[in-house]
């Protein structure tokens, strides 16, 4: 069974006159435990992917799965279980709570699932260790650096151990050094727990990581490389 | 529950996030309650005045007359009941006090002057816990038996009458056959009362003399009886009417004033009113408070959409803060008024605007009366109706898409 599979994914966005192709005719499958690059410029339609992928955007027209699910023609709720207890997010934008600390946005998902607080706060410190914030557990998001922020984001994301992980750009304020102990966390999770990773990136580095590498231009993929068998 | 708690973590800190706002507006729920709550209890502690002033006294709580008395009050109407025999039936009662009295209308007559009053031969002693003035604070003295030989009238009459303490007044009123019945009076003690309309209104002289002038050996127009409490005036209402016949005509207070019945009726509608009135008031701060805290948050609100919480508990979220607002200014509101109205209950001296008030009973104090059922009621206002004024809000946040909040960058 293929973790995610898109069939025909089109979507477009007006803007002024001009009609945008955020997304054209995209097919794509990834493998259950697969570790996925997602490459384009600015503008290529990464996070348009990631969003249709992840449940947040109903494309125009083409089919979405997710675990073997179509998901493009869910409710609204039922999109926000799948979202919650299904995949990890970690967004471009805007990723943490201002008013909850590191961990309690760490926690946040595990709590909106009903995770008892014991194991939440376990697999929280664990987690902030992994990324290298221990000691900052109770700063509020105002109170750190972008960088530390974008590892708070990445916890959470995984600390719940959600069977797909959708990152948008989760090293683009990270130096390199932390960039690669993240991609190597990334990888230890992938091998060990055969988490599904799908990341938009522009770091060449990152996509070293992978073991398959989408290149997208205007909506299209124009590329798609499995790594592991160069 | 765990989601509960997050609820309610998120919501108590939002709320502080913005101090200088939520301060604000807890300041004005403050006042905005404490003023729902302290004008309540002047206007509680105005029309418990009045009405104590007005039946607590003179009309007791309960009065028996001969049926035709209300429309012809004249000595025609006479309890048929005989003194002897009241006494007989109600010594024992279980009343605050009780009286039986003459009661007619009469002119008095100073060597300058005339008014009409009306008459009441009172049995000082019976009389003492129904009167609206202390017999000890009367100018002169006031009558000492049945049978006292001087009169008592206001101190306003005395000054219309242009008359005073050892002078005498003659009154003239009616006996049985419609023959006139006067007699002359001296004047032994001037009383004050509350409001000068009630001074020019009574002239007191002992009931013996009364039914000897009116020539009614013991016979008297009115009974009156008073219990504890005149919002619970059934038990007397009930011993009286079980110990009399239909020859007389029992009734409570708001029967005979129904005036002031319909008051204290309409008092607790008032109360609601001007609750609510208020509370529309504030309304408009909360919302707006709320819609801005909402507007402000539109990206975190839609991470949290994003991330799995459901509309529902976003919507929750949102009505939390508003009910925690709303608590803490009920909460600023009912200390305020608690502690602004206790101190003030020994009385406020009005006296400079009551003039103006006497024509309904008012009098120069003002006793503010902090009633429980008035703060509860009050607070559970505010909260029901702040709870339906942040539906709005709430549910707008609760509409909100998650993917413009986080692809905006
Ligand atoms: N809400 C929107 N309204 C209008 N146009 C949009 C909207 N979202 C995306 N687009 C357009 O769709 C195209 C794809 O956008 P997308 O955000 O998917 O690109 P991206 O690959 O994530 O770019 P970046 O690397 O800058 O994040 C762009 O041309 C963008 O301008
Ligand atoms: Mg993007």
């Amino acid at each position: 069974m293929s973790a995610v599979r898109c069939v025909n994914l089109c979507k477009t966005y007006r803007q002024g006159d001009q009609d945008i192709k955020a997304l054209d005719h995209v097919s794509i499958e990834i493998d259950e435990g697969d570790f996925v690059c997602l490459s384009a410029p600015s503008g290529g339609g990464k996070t348009t992917l990631l969003n249709a992928i992840g449940g947040l955007d109903i494309p125009d027209s083409g089919e979405v799965y997710v675990a073997g699910g179509r998901i493009d023609n869910l409710s609204k709720g039922e999109l926000a279980d799948l979202r919650l207890k299904q995949i990890g997010f970690v967004f471009q934008a805007y990723n943490l709570i201002p008013v909850l600390t590191a961990r309690e946005n760490v926690e946040f998902v595990m709590q909106v699932q009903g995770v008892p607080s014991a194991e939440r706060r376990d697999k929280s410190n664990a987690i902030l260790k992994e990324v290298g914030l221990e000691g900052l557990e109770t700063r509020r998001p105002g109170e750190m650096s972008g960088g530390q922020q974008q590892r708070v984001a990445v916890a959470r994301a995984i600390a719940s151990r959600p069977a797909l992980v959708l990152a948008d750009e989760p090293t683009a304020n990270l130096d390199s050094k932390t960039a690669d102990e993240l991609m190597e966390l990334f990888t230890q999770l992938n091998k060990h727990h055969n988490t599904t990773f799908v990341i938009a990136t522009h770091d060449q580095r990152v996509m070293t990581y992978a073991g398959r590498l989408i290149r997208m231009l205007d909506g299209r993929i124009v590329d798609d490389i499995d790594q592991r068998a160069a | 529950m765990h989601l509960f708690g997050i609820l309610l973590r998120l919501a108590w800190r939002n709320l502080w996030r913005n101090h200088r706002r939520t301060i604000i507006m807890l300041g004005a729920i403050g006042v905005g309650v404490w003023a729902m709550i302290f004008m309540t209890a002047l206007t509680r502690g105005m029309v418990d005045q009045m009405i104590t002033d007005s039946i607590g006294v003179l009309p007791g709580h309960v009065q028996m007359h001969h049926p035709d008395y209300r429309d012809d009050p004249s000595i025609s109407n006479r309890v048929s009941i005989s003194d002897a025999a009241l006494n007989e039936k109600f010594d024992d009662a279980d009343f605050e006090a009780w009286a039986s009295r003459v009661r007619v209308p009469a002119v008095i007559t100073s060597e300058r002057e005339s008014r009409g009053v009306t008459l009441l031969g009172v049995d000082p002693a019976a009389e003492r816990d129904i009167s609206f003035f202390d017999y000890d604070e009367v100018e002169g003295r006031f009558l000492e038996s049945a049978s006292d030989q001087g009169i008592v009238i206001g101190k306003r009459l005395a000054e219309t009458l242009e008359t005073e303490i050892g002078k005498r007044i003659v009154l003239m009123s009616q006996d049985p056959e419609n023959d006139i019945a006067d007699r002359g009076f001296r004047i032994v003690g001037l009383y004050s009362a509350n409001t000068k309309a009630i001074e020019q209104a009574y002239a007191y002289i002992g009931k013996t003399t009364a039914q000897k002038m009116l020539r009614v050996d013991d016979a008297t127009t009115e009974v009156v009886f008073l219990g504890e409490d005149y919002r619970n005036v059934e038990p007397v209402y009930e011993a009286v009417t079980s110990a009399v016949d239909d020859t007389v005509l029992v009734q409570r207070w708001f029967d005979i004033d129904t005036y002031l019945g319909t008051m204290l009726g309409v008092m607790d509608g008032f109360v609601l009113v001007w609750v609510v009135v208020i509370f529309l008031a504030l309304s408009f701060g909360l919302v707006n408070t709320l819609v801005m805290a909402v507007f402000e948050r539109v990206r975190e609100i839609g991470l949290m959409l994003a991330l799995g919480m459901k509309p529902a508990s976003i919507l929750g979220q949102i009505l939390i803060e508003s009910m925690f607002l709303l608590a803490l200014g009920l909460a600023v509101g009912n200390f305020l008024a608690w502690a602004t109205i206790v101190p003030l209950q020994d009385g406020i001296d009005i006296s400079v605007v009551a003039e103006g008030m006497e024509m309904w009973g008012a009098s120069s104090m003002l006793y503010p009366k902090l009633y429980a059922s008035d703060m509860i009621l009050a607070s559970g206002v505010v909260l029901l109706l702040g709870f339906l004024a942040s539906l709005s809000p709430a549910w707008r946040a609760s509409r909100y898409e998650p993917v413009e909040a986080i692809t905006k960058v």
